[in-house]
């Protein structure tokens, strides 16, 4: 029987490369594993034409009323996986940055109960000098914090099983959402595992990017949303 | 009896005021009876300090503190800590429970197009 597969993509005023995005992954899901595939926008209440672009792509649009970040836009994939009976949720950046292709890589694991929780790995090597540090720390705290070592936290090409579908609660609203999954992986005892990934660096994907000194601050939001 | 002075006056009014609030607040749910008699325990502590200042002086022996008024504000600074803390945190569940609320209706208005279509 084949398993039920929701790809999220969290937009927010991408209306320049959404179109495009989707488009290739489309084509993309003819060469993946035959299995069944459903592609999920979650419109975080963009205010450009984001919306107008994905209305006419045939896939599935969830619109917030309201801005929640990356965190909400999530979380939203999450429900609306759980309300589907999806057996497979792979989230994806909608600015073009994510191989499409590289999906397969992500989801085979979960396919052979190997893992439960797939992060795509990008090169370190390829990341701009400040994206290192940033990504070198993230890593750390998420040692010293839930024990668990990941070379890329801040990756937004994830896979999750069924099991992960089902038991993870995202609290976090922002960029904070990548830190809080390991939480989960370890409250939940989940399966972790890495996957290298291609990585399409554009002056957009750098443009819509966050910048530098938000870390702090998504730092700090994690460390109240522990503590509470 | 010696009488008050204004600023004693002052404080007692502002203390039965809060005191009069933890109550209110109490009695609607709004906070629970642990949290309503650990700021009656504050203001009945307030209310002592008001009315024979050299309470301070006694507590501060008691806690190896070296003057009364320095007691008073070191534990101002830390309630306005913790209070600024719990505000944060009420703030973040609020926002959570937002984030609840506009996921529910972006998954309904879906249903709810996905409905439509059907019954064409």
């Amino acid at each position: 029987m084949r398993k039920k597969i929701i790809i999220v993509l969290p937009a927010y005023n991408e209306e320049k490369v959404i179109g495009k995005v989707i488009n290739k992954l489309k084509r993309t899901i003819g060469n993946l594993p035959k299995q069944q595939y459903e592609i999920v926008v979650v419109d975080d209440c963009s205010f450009d034409n984001t919306l107008e672009v994905i209305k006419g792509k045939g896939v599935t649009v969830l619109r917030h009323i309201i801005n929640r970040g990356l965190g909400g836009a999530l979380k939203t994939g999450f429900n609306y996986a759980r309300s589907q009976n999806a057996d497979i949720l792979v989230s994806m950046d909608s600015d073009g940055q994510h191989e499409p292709s590289d999906i397969k890589k992500l989801i085979v694991p979960i396919l052979e109960s190997k893992a439960d929780i797939i992060i795509g790995k990008r090169n370190i090597r390829e990341m701009p000098f400040d994206r290192k540090i940033i990504t070198f720390f993230s890593s750390l705290f998420t040692l010293l914090f839930f024990g668990i070592w990941c070379s890329d936290t801040q990756s937004g090409f994830r896979t999750f099983s069924k099991k992960a579908i089902n038991n993870i609660e995202i609290k976090t609203q922002r960029m904070e959402v990548s830190s809080e999954f390991f939480s989960e992986i370890a409250k939940h005892k989940l399966k972790f595992m890495e996957v290298p990934i291609k990585v399409i660096y554009t002056e957009y994907s750098r443009l819509k990017g966050q910048p530098n000194l938000n870390s702090i601050k998504i730092l700090l939001r994690l460390l109240l949303r522990l503590a509470r | 009896m010696s009488f008050l002075l204004p600023i004693q006056l002052i404080f007692l009014t502002f203390l039965l005021f809060a005191g009069s609030r933890a109550f209110l607040r109490l009695k609607e749910g709004n906070i629970t009876l642990g949290a309503f008699l650990f700021w009656v325990g504050l203001w009945i502590l307030a209310t002592f300090s008001v009315l024979d200042p050299e309470f301070t002086s006694f507590m501060a022996k008691k806690i190896g503190i070296g003057r009364g008024t320095d007691v008073v504000i070191y534990i101002s600074i830390a309630l306005l800590f913790y209070l600024i803390f719990r505000t944060n945190v009420m703030m973040e569940n609020l926002k959570h429970e937002i984030t609840k609320l506009t996921t529910e209706i972006a998954l309904l208005k879906n249903l709810k197009g996905k409905k439509k279509k059907y019954n064409r």
